[in-house]
């Protein structure tokens, strides 16, 4: 590695991947000139030629709000996880506005695959936060409410992918899709940079599209995958890999929450209408380390993080919104309270947790109980009732 | 009603009565639709239930397992059929990480109701690849479970039974004996799937087998009554869970076990059965547990495969043993 322009230069095996990171003139190698931005990392609103963004100011606020809240809840997490608290956490740093923006492109209809970082989407759509530190504490394995909207987290990367194309699928067949009515619905699904490199989610891609599935992929190409970089899981910008599977990419600003929003809106609309599948690469970056496992200064250049530190998310559209006169230190220091409360909510839950019972997954591994299995329960429940006595 | 069907028709009829019952019944795999299968198993159900009941998949095993599960959580019931044994592999990871843990994971709230349709085994002279037998993956991970049919009523039956399960089913079609046929009765109440039959009744020692080696094994079975032995055949039908209760009760009588299948030996169900036979029988039996199986080897070329299935000799040669010892 060598630092050059406060980029990194990578190679592996004597290929260079030319650098990644900041690069002269303030783009990230992978960012297209066709980017779309709604909001400038200054806070300015800039036009784009194919979208806008059509929310009220007091979205952008509800919004700004979000991101403020999820940020605080990952920070918790992760204390939690050094206090022993959690067996793991993945940190969302950095990725709020991709994550708000797109969760508020869903409908109620509308079915959402995640990843297991999408703790803000899960936020935005009424999914109790209980529920995710439940599994990364390991109580459970994810059973959580909501599971009608908010799927699973999924750990093996990319599975999902094809979970969200068939369901998307069993829409179709249910005839809920290009009705033009309230009816229609979507699923999106959330993948990173690092599946794109995935046998799975490239069937997926394949499935959707022979189909014309109403699935929006969302990729949050946040620059790592653990420690490899973008550029060692493509050699052309993720959006761009679309167009060869025969549906639409776009990239978009992933730090921008107006940008994002509007993408996705038209995403699933298009979807929903029956149009088929989107890829949306939102172009972010991982402010935090892949989770608490992990050790970023390992493998990357903190004059990198330091330059997205001025594309944060959250600082951006608050310079909007201070500027505009529509928000004040005031409602700043109210939403910091409201988060302080959160953290409070969030110490004072984890520990009201309670353990899954051996019971409870003997019963559950089937639909329909095996006589061995029950065999092996009663042989668990005898151990266990001489283990207390 | 009785008809004399192939076990091929018998699961085409199967499939057919599965879709008419129940709207949420899809069928998907790769050259299912018009083409009816590489084995004709699906013939003519695209043309009579449409291109989104019968779904014609793109060459991806993966893609279809893993759109299955996707559909499972929707409500339906895909029934998807894999072309070869050793085709399901790349989709193995779907199988073994989602399918088969949906359930548990998720409290008891996702039930997948998926059967994975497999043609295994050998003895038709096919290409690598074509001839596996990998039973013994899929009945060693928990959430699944594991049938194979022996014979046309069966396969009528079973293939119903296993769509109507809420739990994910492995089904493994014998293809050496798809054109096998045999009555099936359309009206009498079948026996439940996860139940063992006693194919053929005997006193001195018991065959256990299922798929493609019970027909072996009855042969067997009928050379050794000529010679003066009398030779129970248990076909296990369910290979996870398996139903001890049938086996130890014909074991209890013969005193005496043989397993037979075409999967390799080691670690194959052959030795569960052996491990649970001597833990729960083991002032019983007369004779140890003997297992007849592939060899430990990769399946070979198809000219050589005669020398490595089991036989009728080489499981004769073990119930002489198993009956000396």
């Amino acid at each position: 590695m060598s630092l050059s322009d406060g980029g990194t230069s990578i190679s592996y095996a004597g290929v260079s991947y030319g650098y990644v990171g900041w690069q002269k003139g303030g783009r990230v190698r992978g960012q297209s000139h066709d980017m779309v931005q709604l909001l400038t990392p200054e806070g300015e609103r800039v036009d784009n030629d194919d979208f806008e963004f059509t929310g009220t100011t007091d979205d952008l606020v509800g919004y700004l709000r979000d991101m403020i809240l999820a940020r605080r809840f990952d920070a918790e997490a992760t204390a939690l996880q050094r206090h022993g608290e959690l067996g793991l956490w993945s940190p969302l740093l950095g990725q709020e506005a991709a994550q708000v923006g797109s969760a508020h492109a869903m409908r109620p209809a509308d079915v959402v695959f995640p990843s297991y970082r999408e703790h803000a989407v899960a936020m935005v759509l009424g999914v109790p936060l209980a529920n995710l530190l439940g599994l990364f504490r390991g109580v459970n394995g994810g059973d959580w409410e909501k599971l009608e909207t908010f799927k699973n987290y999924q750990i093996v990367i990319g599975c999902q992918a094809l979970h969200a194309t068939g369901y998307a699928m069993g829409l179709q067949f249910d005839g809920v899709v290009g009705t033009g009515t309230d009816k229609d619905a979507a699923v999106i699904v959330y993948h990173g940079d690092g599946a794109s490199s995935q046998g799975d989610v490239n069937e997926a891609y394949v499935f959707a599209a022979s189909y014309n599935a109403p699935v929006v992929f969302f990729c949050q190409n946040n620059q790592w995958a653990i420690s490899e970089p973008i550029a060692l899981q493509s050699r052309i910008p993720l959006f761009e890999r679309a167009r060869g599977f025969g549906f639409p990419g776009v990239q978009v600003d992933g730090n921008d929450v107006l940008a994002v929003k509007a993408v996705t809106d038209w995403a699933m609309e298009r979807a929903r209408a029956g149009e088929g599948p989107t890829f949306i690469e939102a172009f972010t970056y991982r402010m935090g380390a892949h989770t608490t496992s992990d050790d970023p200064t390992k493998y990357r250049a903190s004059v990198e993080e330091e330059a997205w530190r001025g594309r944060d998310p959250i600082l951006r559209l608050t310079r909007y919104l201070e500027r505009e006169g529509v928000i004040d230190d005031a409602w700043l220091a109210a939403v910091d309270e409201e988060a302080k409360q959160l953290g409070v909510d969030v110490r004072a839950t984890i520990k009201r947790l309670e353990d899954v019972t051996m019971d409870k997954l003997f019963e559950t591994v089937y639909a329909e109980p095996t006589v061995a299995l029950e065999a092996q329960r009663r042989e668990y429940a005898e151990y266990a009732a001489g283990e207390d006595a | 009603m009785n008809e004399s069907l192939t076990m091929a028709k018998a699961l085409n009829r199967g499939l057919r009565r599965a879709l008419q019952a129940d709207p949420k019944v899809l069928l998907a795999g790769e050259d299912i639709g018009k083409l009816g299968g590489v084995f004709r198993i699906t013939e003519g159900l695209q043309a009579e239930f449409g291109e989104n009941r019968v779904i014609d998949s793109p060459l991806a095993e993966s893609g279809i397992i893993g759109t299955a599960v996707g559909l499972c959580m929707r409500g339906y019931r895909p029934v998807v059929e894999i072309q070869f044994d050793g085709f399901v592999f790349p989709g193995f990871a779907q199988i073994v990480t989602q399918v088969a843990k949906f359930h548990m994971r998720t409290g008891g709230q996702t039930p997948m109701p998926m059967v994975i349709r497999i043609p295994f085994g050998g003895g038709i002279g096919a290409i690598e690849h074509h001839s596996e037998s990998p039973e013994a993956y899929f009945a060693h991970t928990p959430g699944l479970k594991v049938v194979s049919c022996a014979n046309a009523n069966d396969a009528y039956w079973m293939i119903q039974q296993a769509i109507q399960s809420d739990d994910p089913v492995v089904f493994l079609e014998p293809k050496r004996r798809y054109h096998v046929k045999d009555l099936v009765n359309f009206t009498s109440r079948p026996a439940p799937m996860h139940q063992a039959a006693i194919t053929r009744y005997g006193t001195d020692a018991t065959l256990l087998c299922y798929g493609p080696m019970v027909k072996t094994c009855l042969d067997a079975a009928a050379v050794a009554a000529e010679e003066g032995t009398s030779l129970e055949v248990v076909d296990l039908r369910t290979i996870s869970p398996i139903d001890w209760v049938t086996i130890q009760s014909s074991v209890r009588r013969t005193k005496r076990a043989i397993v037979v299948h075409e999967a390799p030996k080691t670690l194959g169900i052959g030795s569960e059965i052996a491990a649970k036979l001597h833990e729960d029988l083991f002032y019983v039996m007369e004779s140890p547990v003997m297992r007849v199986a592939g060899y430990d080897m990769p399946y070979p070329p198809a000219r050589v495969e005669g020398e490595y299935l089991p036989s009728v000799d080489r499981i004769l040669d073990t119930v002489d043993q198993s009956l000396a010892y």
